[in-house]
């Protein structure tokens, strides 16, 4: 099992949750974060005066999926959230010990 | 409107009620004897603008400014903005009201206030009469209370603008009582009554430019100076919360103000209806000036930027309103948006005031600048109601003194009214509210739950 983190464009999000269910994934858990990559921030200038946000907003799109699974998962989200500009976003992917259902208590792969 | 100082005169002098006041020389004899006829169309007119400039207050000016303030402050500004307004209703009726538009008071006094005689309303009846622009025809003495009421709450929230997110709520108060006690009384009083200052000398003011923006901006201006600036500006990010609320409030404003402008012709004709007019173009072209300026100048046309031109345009073309022509109110309205827009973006950051919200940026800089147009504009030649044998060079010369004047006067005001809340409240929240903000720190609640 694996813990797929991306963090995309927030008008991405549609689509990639539409490929991700397209590659089998059953559910997901999304935010709305905010940080900086090689994008850095942006100008914003109320009546002159000139602020220059760090954090840019993002959505942050979390996915476990089985070993298996894993490389459909990323390509879904990394062919549909590219837009080809700077600040398209990341994935991670981090090894998930152990996944528990709570209302059924099933264990790993059936849980998820 | 080529009547329109006399007929102030008529208005004012004919409102004490059973004596017949002596209206303007020229009317005296003919008008002596009858009493005026009041219009149901007028008070009905006059009674909707009443209304329509109260909706300018609340809730446009509150989400105006609440919008321009930080999300920790919104409700700080709002209730402050609420609170001044119903605050200075009371005031206006126990002695704001005589103080402005009461009984004739002799000698150089009677040049700054009124007599005291219509304390608490006293002498005003639903049959007393206060006179209009045309000759024999009044409305009703409660409903020109009323209208001009809504004109001094709207002043001294205005005021507020530029002390926003660190004035204590009890200061505000105090602040407010005082200020319209000792500037705005006695300036409405010197701009709109038969025996005051600058209506003698004949300076135009159709509905306010001097008494509402020039004398709100400067003593914003003095009110922050003495206040100081906010914990952190202008190094810290202090962006607008909303500027959908601040455009929810444009708009408010902008349509609340056909009753401040068109609503001071007193009655509902086509002296009302070129205030209107006027009130439309001369915002229409200040909002896309702004916009033009900043596209010009290598930024992006705004959202703020279009409500700053608005509200720009607005108070330039307050003074003119039934003083100019159409041409002219769109030429002024774009100087006008020019001329804040520097002000605001380059005075502002070189002098290094923390004017919060642009009071005196937009208010009192497009207050001077409308007040100095209307001696402009109202010339024949650029298409306003000037009579024969007008002297542009003259009126602004008028105009000039009456806008020194104000600005003189509302400074050392100002100054008294902020030293007095300074006095009985400590004036500024504890550096631990303002950081924590106005809303948690003075009213224990947070605009916004989610």
């Amino acid at each position: 099992m694996k813990l797929i983190v991306a963090i995309i464009k927030p008008f991405k999000l549609e689509e990639v949750r539409d490929a991700l269910a397209g590659a089998g994934v059953q559910g997901m858990t999304v935010s709305e974060v905010r940080g900086f990559g090689r994008q850095k921030g942006q100008t914003e200038i109320y009546r002159g005066a000139e602020y220059t946000t760090a954090f840019v907003p993002k959505v942050r799109i979390e996915v476990v999926v089985s070993d298996g699974a894993v490389a459909g998962a990323i390509e879904a989200i990394q062919t549909t959230a590219n837009t080809g500009s700077i600040g398209d976003g990341k994935i991670f992917v981090i090894d998930v010990d152990q996944a528990v259902r709570i209302r059924t208590g099933e264990l790993n792969e059936d849980a998820i | 409107m080529q009547l329109s100082l006399r007929n102030r005169f008529t208005r004012l002098a004919a409102m004490a009620a059973g004596l017949m006041a002596l209206p303007a020389a020229a009317l005296a004899n003919t008008a002596a004897a009858a009493a005026p006829t009041v219009d149901k169309g007028d008070t009905a007119w006059m009674m909707t603008s009443s209304l329509l400039v109260l909706m300018m207050i609340v809730p446009g000016l509150a989400l105006f400014y609440g919008g321009l303030a930080r999300t920790k402050n919104m409700l700080s500004v709002m209730t402050q903005v609420g609170a001044v307004a119903a605050l200075t209703m009371l005031v206006w009726v126990g002695w704001g009201y005589t103080e402005a538009f009461g009984p004739d008071r002799e000698g150089t006094f009677g040049k700054i206030i009124a007599g005291f005689g219509k304390y608490l309303l006293h002498d005003v009846s639903p049959t007393t009469t206060a006179a209009t622009f045309t000759a024999g025809v009044a409305i009703p003495e409660y409903v020109f209370v009323c209208f001009q009421m809504t004109f001094a709450a709207i002043t001294v929230a205005l005021v507020l603008g530029s002390v926003v997110e660190r004035m204590k709520f009890s200061a505000v108060m105090v602040f407010a009582v005082v200020w319209l006690t000792l500037v705005y009384f006695p300036i409405a009083h010197m701009v709109w009554a038969s025996t005051g200052l600058f209506f003698t000398q004949g300076a135009l003011d159709y509905a306010g430019g001097t008494v509402v923006h020039i004398n709100s901006g400067v003593s914003a201006l003095v009110a922050c100076l003495i206040l100081g600036k906010r914990i952190g500006y202008p190094r810290e990010p202090m962006a607008p919360h909303s500027l959908t609320m601040t455009g929810i409030g444009t708009g408010l404003l902008w349509v609340g103000w056909f009753g401040f402008n068109a609503g001071s012709a007193l009655e509902a004709n086509g002296a009302a209806g070129l205030a209107m007019m006027n009130t439309f173009v001369a915002t229409a072209s200040a909002g896309l000036v702004w916009m033009l300026i900043e596209r010009l100048t290598s930024r992006k046309p705004s959202a703020l930027g279009f409500c700053s031109g608005i509200v720009a345009g607005l108070v330039a073309v307050t003074p003119a309103a039934g003083n100019s022509g159409p041409l002219g109110a769109i030429v002024l309205g774009a100087i006008a948006a020019v001329i804040c827009y520097f002000a605001v973006t380059k005075l502002k950051p070189k002098l290094g005031y923390d004017d919060a919200l642009d009071t005196f940026g937009i208010h009192g800089v497009g207050g001077i600048v409308g007040a100095m147009g209307t001696g402009i504009v109202y010339s024949a030649s650029l298409g306003g109601p000037s009579p024969d044998g007008w002297d542009m060079g003259h009126q602004l010369y008028v105009q000039a003194i009456t806008v020194g004047t104000t600005i003189i006067w509302s400074a050392i005001g100002t100054a008294i009214a902020i030293f007095v809340a300074k006095l009985l409240t400590g004036l500024r929240v504890a550096e631990d509210v303002e950081r924590e903000g106005l809303d948690l720190g003075e009213h224990g609640e947070r605009a916004y739950n989610y």
